[in-house]
């Protein structure tokens, strides 16, 4: 176990460096960044000075190794429009959409998992028809759409909620239930054919051979079996979650890091952008090693070498 | 690639595939013809009948049935409009990313070793990035405009069909006809584009057909952040836009492009799931 941990986190590390060359060259792709970042009615010497300021002068070579040394610190730079460093910012960010990003992962499990299982073991039904109905309309409706519907409905209409904004656990609502609708009809489908697989191995003949009752044998051979594939699919529908955030938070006014990303692209706060966009793949990395690890726990036969 | 053709050709559509193809080819019409049977012209202001609800009559211009927007625009027009760049977008947007993933996880696959190593690991840390925030954050260095954006979908677009294709390569180094063809000597570079490319395309076609669908999605999610398609150009996601910003009056402008963003990425993946099945079952459940 504490080979495959120490092995596992040896590739993080791995991807973590090409994230960071990602982030470094992506605001290099129109050659130097100095052409994004300096003031439209800067001149020419301002701009030369801009330049050196931020070291954009330097080999790139030298450029790579002063961000990755202060990356790994946790210093991405100052932002620009804020006069404060840019990772700072991203962390004050980071509590709301993790908030928002586990509200609705919860709301997506709690809906998708009952669903789901209901779907499998009663095939073909009319519950079943109209779930699965219900998750491919899930999964194409665009989910900022889904948002702008939920405010005319339920802010506009019915006054039940706060347009936009951050007011306490009311302003949750609505945008967790957004994200965890378009999570649920992700997850639903998954965990319904993850329990047809379940219930067509062979433990669960022997199991009711045995003369269990259909309720032990639904619940404590097929659905503990069924949640293995399902849990590995909750890894990458937390990184959707987080991706969803961004244009969530956006329609919502939710002051979290998605919002940020935005509100830094538009003031061309780059350094902010590059913090947040580390930031994002770090939590995805970290959640889908979480959940590589959960795996021992619920299924003993996955022998971790 | 005539071979994939020939093997949908002689199957029977589902109904739910009926369905697909019916909304996609109905898309593909109204983004060639669309301007030429549209009701009103999709960027003629009105300003006599700016927010005008739906079935709104005006003596000079008629009937605007799905209402108008905050200048007066025909929102019905404005969506048949809508269907030229989600079309343009996605088709251009697939095939560069389709064309790259291919490759890549071709190469990858069937070189093997250390190089297969690196390529993945690459691959891997791109994923590891929020598809949108990727997209977010290098359109917001590199610009807006439907070139950039197709090009931008484009080229972060393409892990899925590599990891796709790498794996489905790695089976068919296996095949026997394709040992076979190796003892007898034919050179890699042939046997990689004779014997296992048209073995993987069947996936990448599939996939494709799917991916369609979350390009639609995204480029209406980039045009509504602005950062993607620009005014004048029409676009769903820009209609939305608008429509955000009148929320509170005029429900409109926000529920009929969203209904057809809707419509056309359920068509897309009915007719892509039709086509999963028939060509790949294998992948069914993915």
């Amino acid at each position: 176990m504490a080979r495959y941990i120490v092995s596992r986190i040896g590739q993080m590390v791995i991807t973590m460096f090409i994230v960071s060359l990602l982030v470094f060259f992506m605001i290099r792709l129109k050659g130097d960044p100095i052409t994004i970042m300096a003031p439209p009615h800067f001149n020419e010497e301002q701009v030369e000075a801009l330049r050196r300021a931020w070291g954009f002068d330097k080999p790139l070579a030298e450029q790579y190794w002063v961000f990755i040394t202060k990356a790994v610190t946790g210093d991405f730079g100052k932002s620009m429009s804020h006069n404060t460093g840019a990772m700072g910012l991203v962390m004050g960010r980071l509590r709301l959409t993790y908030l928002l990003a586990g509200v609705s992962a919860i709301i997506g499990i709690v809906i998708a998992v009952p669903l789901g299982v209901l779907s499998a073991l009663y095939r073909n039904s009319p519950l079943d028809v109209t779930v699965s109905a219900l998750a491919s309309l899930g999964t194409a409706m665009p989910n900022f759409w889904l948002g702008l519907m939920l405010i005319i409905v339920f802010s506009v209409q019915l006054r039940w909620f706060p347009v936009f904004g951050h007011d306490g656990i009311r302003s949750l609502v609505l945008p967790a239930t957004c994200l965890g609708t378009g999570m649920a009809a992700r997850l639903s489908r998954l965990t319904r054919s993850a329990m047809l697989e379940a219930l067509r191995q062979d433990y669960m003949r022997t199991a009711r051979s045995k003369g269990l009752t259909a309720s032990r044998v639904n619940v404590v051979h097929a659905l503990r079996n069924a949640l293995i594939p399902v849990v590995t699919a909750l890894g990458l529908q937390l990184g959707w979650l987080l991706g969803g955030s961004v244009i969530v938070e956006s329609v919502f006014a939710w002051p979290g890091l998605g919002r940020l990303v935005i509100e830094s692209i538009h003031v061309r706060d780059i350094t902010v952008v590059q913090a947040a966009v580390f930031w994002f793949a770090l939590s995805f990395i970290l959640i889908n090693l979480i959940v590589d690890l959960l795996y021992s726990v619920i299924d003993p036969r996955v022998k971790i070498e | 690639m005539s071979t994939i053709f020939d093997r949908l050709r002689g199957r029977r559509l589902t109904g739910v595939g009926t369905i697909g193809l019916i909304i996609v080819s109905l898309v593909v019409i109204l983004a060639i013809i669309g301007p030429y049977i549209s009701p009103h012209d999709a960027i003629q202001h009105n300003l006599k009948a700016r927010y005008a609800p739906l079935g709104y009559t005006d003596p000079e211009h008629g009937t605007y049935w799905l209402g108008t927007d905050q200048l007066g625009r025909d929102i019905l027009s404005r969506i048949i409009a809508g269907c030229r760049v989600s079309v343009i977008v996605s088709i251009f947007a697939v095939f560069i990313a389709g064309s790259i993933g291919v490759s890549y996880g071709l190469i990858a696959g069937f070189v093997g070793g250390w190089l297969d190593q690196v390529m993945m690991r690459i691959a891997d840390a791109l994923l590891s990035i929020p598809f949108i925030v990727l997209v977010v954050a290098i359109s917001g260095v590199v610009g807006a405009g439907i070139v950039t954006l197709i090009l931008i979908l484009g080229f972060t677009g393409w892990v899925t069909y590599a990891r796709v294709t790498r794996g489905e390569v790695l089976v068919a180094k296996e095949l026997d006809y394709v040992i076979a063809a190796t003892v007898v000597g034919q050179s890699k570079v042939r046997i990689m584009f004779q014997h296992i490319l048209p073995n993987v395309m069947s996936s990448a076609v599939v996939l494709a057909a799917l991916q369609v669908g979350v390009t639609i999605i995204a480029e209406s999610s980039l045009s509504f952040l602005g950062l993607g398609v620009q005014p004048p150009s029409v676009t769903w996601g820009l209609m939305l836009a608008d429509g955000r910003a009148s929320i509170g009056s005029a429900w409109w402008m926000t529920t009929f492009p969203g209904i057809a963003i809707t419509i056309v990425v359920l068509g897309v993946v009915f007719l892509g799931d039709w086509m999963r099945d028939v060509l790949d079952p294998r992948l069914r459940g993915e």
